[in-house]
């Protein structure tokens, strides 16, 4: 690879961030106009990741490997199949969020402007990186603009929920770190090298008793970040608090980072613990999926009603992870991308709402159809998006997790197809309270519809919503061999370690054939 | 010419796609144009397609159509095809028919309305979407109609959004569809894991080649069916219907009567097989069937809305369609479904042109004496209710006939009483509809009597040709008795329905059955003349003798309270519970908890931080002589 895209769409956007720096902060519609170039051109480079992939490999493409600080600690990106629409859907998102808080937030543009872009890089390096510290420090990183971006321009009790959300975030973190560390030494005391590429630790066998602290030390910084119940008490606060660019990027990518975790780390470092912790973790999931449907219900807030419902799909995506097979997994992806799209567009509703009467309250609304059908529309279509209505993306998610699940554990399966009744029961509940019935407040009364802006970033969501549920296999033959090598590594590991768990009490075993390809790339050091 | 067949769904859906982006700036009249138009074409090529069927050799059914592939990943496939066979054929043809007259009707209805160009969107949305159910070759794409109707349902029902009542009718609609559908779904899911195909012919020949057990069978068929008593409004999730009358009077005629609310029957036909490999879930079909065609027809006795008693009367219309289905007799009961489709729409574009005459009222006791008034609403009306009455030679009777006649002759002997017992019913409360509107004295309220006016053409001619076919379509399906040969309709099926079976029985006896049949129509037709025109007093004194039944007959037997008591309340009030003593108190509570331990041991540890040299000492001090102290006594 000679052009460094990875770096590039990575990096783009903390360039911004500094270029914004340098320009007078009351010239605020520059600012806005250059963070929306920065994002946008970030989109369509991030293109040329998608046209450029190759489907017929699991190996990390576009990969920049280099030299960094040395003991292991390298600069080293690539994606797959999984990784892949993740950043797309980063990319995709971020122009769509400047674009929805320009005359949203009142305050501080600039800085504003500033932690946005510095958010995406964090994001964006989080599904880039294959180094384990690369890793961390963006998965770190990230949290200081979200931070920012809820405690300044947040609603009334900002501080609480920033706080809150931090803590917890960082609870989970740090066991994960110590985590990195012990993967780190245990790596040297078994080869006599530094590393802390992912791919080394993979061919690592480690002990099954190792394996399960390990395991919860990352499981548990991943559950935080779904949220897996009951991990989730943070999201709401977070959701109801954050201003709307916020509340969109974190329902929409920041949970997919706990998703993608356990494909990438979780799932293929630790499989017997794995599979140890599978009946437990499936439970959660299915307990995550009904209560978080439940308490969707009877939410007051429409935010924090959302935000209930994320915990509930996050859940059926998650059952749908445990369940180890090709349909699920591939579900379970196309899910998040679908999660993405229909929960951000929902907040972003929300706050175009918001914007026009400064409540969040269901019982203030009433009647908003009648005063903004455009609006209404769109809203329809992302609540439609967002209930699994067949010929909209979130069907084929759906569809397909259930099967999957189906698949594995049919009691489960047949528990997790209440969400189709429960999301159809809080989102139309919320929608006629909200959009239809006799006007009855008097500031719903004067409320104008869409205008141009709002529209030109609500049509991009809706068209790709249609374009994933009528074309999904656009998407998911871009998922099938990273998914299938997944699922080989984590079985196949399963099964070696089940074969050598009796009388080796090796700490770590390294595989031959990666013990190979070791020594070849000292050689090449050495050259 | 066989494959223009696929276009069918996709005129309609072209149609709602350009309504959809630029239909405000389109002119009304244009609007219903081209909504009319679309549906019309996809009449044409229905019918192109039915005779092109004509031509084909049994064997080579069903045409398919494989437009590419929709869903694949691992063993879940799912392609985007069509499919025509005799079943698609007759139905594609009855739903775009009817539909395009009633998209016609709907030019005149809903002329002065403001939402006119939203209403033709929805309504070739529909069109779009039972079509695809209708043509589907496999069970996910038929899922996809059967969700996609269900949301155009939600719409037109809450067309008038601002009423509240609309608003939360077609959210209960929706609502109670899902949990119909989510059988459905889980059916789905068992026919792809143990068929590994969605395909029609594929688990068709799967059950021809004894792929799945008879008890495998049985649940999928049941489950299957769970989502067909929620779309076809069978016990126990009808309870949207009722409540689907606040849709524009139009909607109510194609999605619930004539077209959407079939769509159940044209499932379990479709799925005849697997229903005749399980028997136990035919059984329950037929049973399910029968009990709601009389259960709803109680309901409908006491009602004084004319929308109301027309749903009423197709929740039992169904059930009847159902009982078909259920005794084995798939060809009958998808005739009572073609049959029902004209009579049933005739009814309730008759009721909407009624609704129009008198400035909206819908309560029969504000009505008659109208027959003068509605010389052309008033015959076709009564046309609809000789026919769904089940008098001779007019469409219903030849349907319902042979319903209850397959019924006997399978040996279902409980269900056929049933089915007498709803007959007598259907004719009485039909009857008490038309002499309370339209005979006896007059009721009106002075004010509506001012404008009180026929409808224009446009409504009326939907109506003159629909209570044309209400009279004639019978005669494509003559019963056994009159020679085989004669029944075109179940000839022309019989390929695809070949889980049917049926039993003969002799001449003398199917005499007997159609005299019964014909014998209680006009019984209820006799007695429901005597009690609203020779003596209007027996029902007040019938009410007055029974207040319990009358009440729990006019209540509709509290079932929305009962199911309310027992499901939404407790999950809403349960919900809110867990919310407040749970998710806030222990979750949080533990969160916050932690949070609190750690800023007051934080706090306490600060005291020994005072910065005062002298407490450092003592501390100092204090632990150097435990330290000595620790060193000497160990």
């Amino acid at each position: 690879m000679n052009f460094p895209i990875l770096s590039v769409v990575t990096f783009l956007p903390l360039a911004g961030a500094i270029l914004l720096i340098f320009i007078n902060k009351k010239k605020e519609n520059h600012l806005r106009y250059i963070a929306l170039g920065i994002t946008l051109l970030t989109f369509i480079i991030s293109l040329f990741l998608y046209f450029n992939f190759n489907s017929s490999t699991s190996d990390p493409q576009f990969v920049e490997k280099s030299v960094w600080l040395g003991y292991g600690i390298k600069y080293h990106m690539g994606i797959d199949g999984i990784s892949l629409f993740l950043v797309l859907l980063t990319t995709f998102l971020m122009p769509i969020t400047i674009l929805s808080s320009w005359t949203y937030i009142k305050k501080r543009t600039k800085e504003y402007l500033i932690f946005m872009l510095m958010l995406e890089t964090g994001i964006i390096g989080v599904f880039v990186a294959l180094n384990l510290f690369l890793f961390y420090v963006f998965w770190e990183a990230m949290l200081i603009p979200m931070y920012f971006l809820i405690g300044v321009w947040g609603g009334h009790r900002k501080i609480y929920a920033t706080i809150k959300y931090v803590l917890f975030t960082m609870v989970g973190s740090l066991l994960m770190l110590v985590a990195i560390f012990y993967l780190y030494s245990a790596y040297y005391k078994a080869t006599g090298t530094y590393s802390l590429n992912l791919f080394d630790f993979y061919n690592m066998s480690l002990s099954p008793g190792i394996q399960i602290w390990l395991f919860l030390a990352f499981a548990l910084a991943f559950a935080i970040k779904v949220p897996m119940f009951p991990f989730h008490t943070w999201l709401p606060d977070a959701h109801v608090e954050a201003p709307t660019a916020g509340s969109v990027i974190l329902a929409a990518v920041l949970l997919k980072m706990g998703a993608y975790g356990f494909l990438r780390f979780a799932l293929p470092l630790f499989p017997s613990a794995v599979i140890k912790f599978l009946p437990f973790l499936a439970v959660l999931s299915l307990i995550g999926i009904i209560y978080g449907g439940m308490m969707a219900l009877i939410q007051k807030d429409v935010k924090s009603l959302v935000a209930y419902s994320s915990v509930s799909h996050m859940g059926l995506i998650m059952l749908a992870i445990f369940s180890l097979n090709t349909e699920a997994m591939e579900g379970a992806i196309y899910q998040m991308l679908n999660h993405g799209l229909s929960t951000g567009a929902l907040f972003l509703a929300v706050g175009i709402l918001y914007e026009r009467s400064h409540t969040r309250l269901i019982k203030d609304y009433g009647g908003v159809s009648k005063k903004m059908p455009v609006f209404a529309a769109f809203f329809l279509i992302f609540m439609l998006s967002s209930v699994g209505l067949p010929g909209l993306n979130g069907f084929i998610g759906e569809v397909l997790c259930i099967f999957g699940i189906f698949k594995a554990n049919k009691i489960f399966a047949i528990l997790a197809v209440t969400t189709v009744i429960l999301a159809a029961g809080y989102l139309f509940w919320m929608f006629q309270r909200v959009m239809h019935g006799p006007i009855t407040n008097d500031k719903v009364q004067s409320f104008k519809d869409l205008n141009k802006r709002e529209i030109a970033y609500l049509v991009p969501i809706v068209i790709m919503m249609f374009w994933m549920g009528i074309f999904p296999n656009m998407f998911l033959r871009k998922m099938d061999s990273s998914v299938t090598h997944l699922l080989n590594m984590v079985n196949t590991k399963k099964a070696t370690i089940s074969q050598t768990q009796k009388g080796e009490d090796l700490l770590v075993k390294i595989d031959d054939h990666a013990l190979e390809e070791k020594n070849k790339e000292k050689e090449e050091q050495t050259r | 010419m066989t494959e223009i067949f696929w276009l069918i769904p996709f005129v309609p859906a072209l149609s709602t796609l350009i309504l959809a982006l630029f239909g405000t700036k389109l002119p009304k009249k244009y609007v219903s144009y081209q909504a009319c138009l679309a549906v019309f074409g996809s009449f044409v090529i229905s019918v192109i397609s039915f005779l092109s069927l004509l031509q084909v050799s049994h064997e080579s059914y069903p045409l398919v159509k494989n437009l590419f592939s929709w869903i694949s990943s691992g063993s879940f496939n799912v392609n985007l095809s069509l499919q025509l066979d005799p079943l698609s054929a007759v139905m594609a043809m009855v739903v775009s028919g009817v539909g395009f007259i009633i998209h016609i009707y709907s030019v005149g209805y809903m002329a002065k309305d403001e939402g006119y160009t939203r209403y033709f969107t929805y309504l070739n949305l529909f069109m779009f979407a039972m079509l695809l159910l209708v043509m589907a070759s496999n069970v996910v794409l038929m899922f996809v109609g059967w969700e996609g109707v269900g949301l155009c349902s939600y719409l037109l029902i809450g067309f008038w959004f601002e009423k509240h009542s609309a608003a939360s009718a077609g959210k209960k609609a929706f609502i109670v569809n899902r949990i119909g559908d989510a059988g459905f779904l889980l059916g789905i899911m068992f026919i792809f894991i143990y068929i590994g195909s969605g395909e029609f012919t594929a688990i068709n020949a799967a059950i021809g080649g004894g792929a799945i057990t008879q008890g495998l069978a049985t649940l999928i068929a049941i489950l299957l069916f769970v989502g067909a008593t929620g779309k076809s409004a069978q016990i126990p999730l009808y309870i949207w219907l009722p409540d689907a009358m606040e849709g524009p009077t139009p909607v109510s005629a194609l999605i619930h009567a004539a077209t959407m609310v079939t769509a159940g029957v044209y499932m379990v036909a479709r799925m005849n097989l697997l229903y005749a490999l399980s028997g136990t879930a035919a059984q329950i079909v037929a049973i399910v069937g029968a009990v709601t065609a009389v259960y709803a027809a109680t309901m409908a006795l006491t009602q004084n809305d004319i929308k109301r008693v027309l749903a009423y009367s197709t929740i039992s219309q169904i059930g009847y369609m159902f009982i078909g289905c259920g005794v084995g007799a798939y060809a009958a009961g998808m005739f009572h479904l073609y049959t029902h489709a004209f009579f049933k729409s005739l009814l309730f574009l008759a009721a909407g042109s009624v609704m129009h005459a008198l400035s909206g009222e819908l309560n029969m006791k504000k009505m008659g004496g109208l027959r003068k008034y509605l010389p052309l609403t008033y015959p076709t009306f009564l046309i609809g209710a000789i026919a769904i009455a089940g008098i001779p030679f007019f469409s219903g009777f030849f349907s319902k006939d042979a319903i209850l006649t397959a019924a006997y002759a399978n040996g279902y002997y409980f269900v056929w009483g049933l089915g007498i017992l709803g007959a007598v019913l259907t004719a009485f409360y039909m009857f008490r509809l038309i002499f309370l509107t339209f005979h006896g004295q007059e009721r009106l309220d002075p004010k509506v009597k001012e404008h009180i006016h026929e409808s224009p053409p446009v409504m009326t001619i939907p109506l003159v040709i629909l209570a044309f076919f209400s009279i004639i379509a019978g005669f494509v399906g003559l019963p056994v008795v009159l020679g085989k040969k004669l029944n075109f309709f179940g000839h022309f099926l019989e390929p695809v329905l070949r889980g049917g079976h049926e039993t003969h029985i002799s001449h003398d006896l199917e005499w007997i059955l159609i005299g019964i049949s014909v014998g209680v129509a006009l019984l209820g037709i006799i007695i429901a003349w005597f009690f609203y025109i020779k003596a209007p007093r027996i029902p007040e004194r019938i009410r007055e003798r029974f207040p319990r039944i009358y009440k729990l007959l006019y209540n509709k037997y509290y079932i929305d309270e009962i199911y309310n008591a027992a499901f939404v309340n407790p999950t809403v009030r349960g919900s809110e519970k867990i919310y407040d003593h749970f998710d806030l108190k222990v979750i949080d509570g533990a969160v916050n908890g932690t949070a609190k331990v750690t800023g007051f041991s934080g706090k306490i540890l600060s005291y020994f931080q005072s910065g005062l040299i002298k407490d450092y000492a003592l501390i100092f001090l204090l632990g150097v002589i435990i330290f000595i102290g620790y060193l000497i006594i160990f």
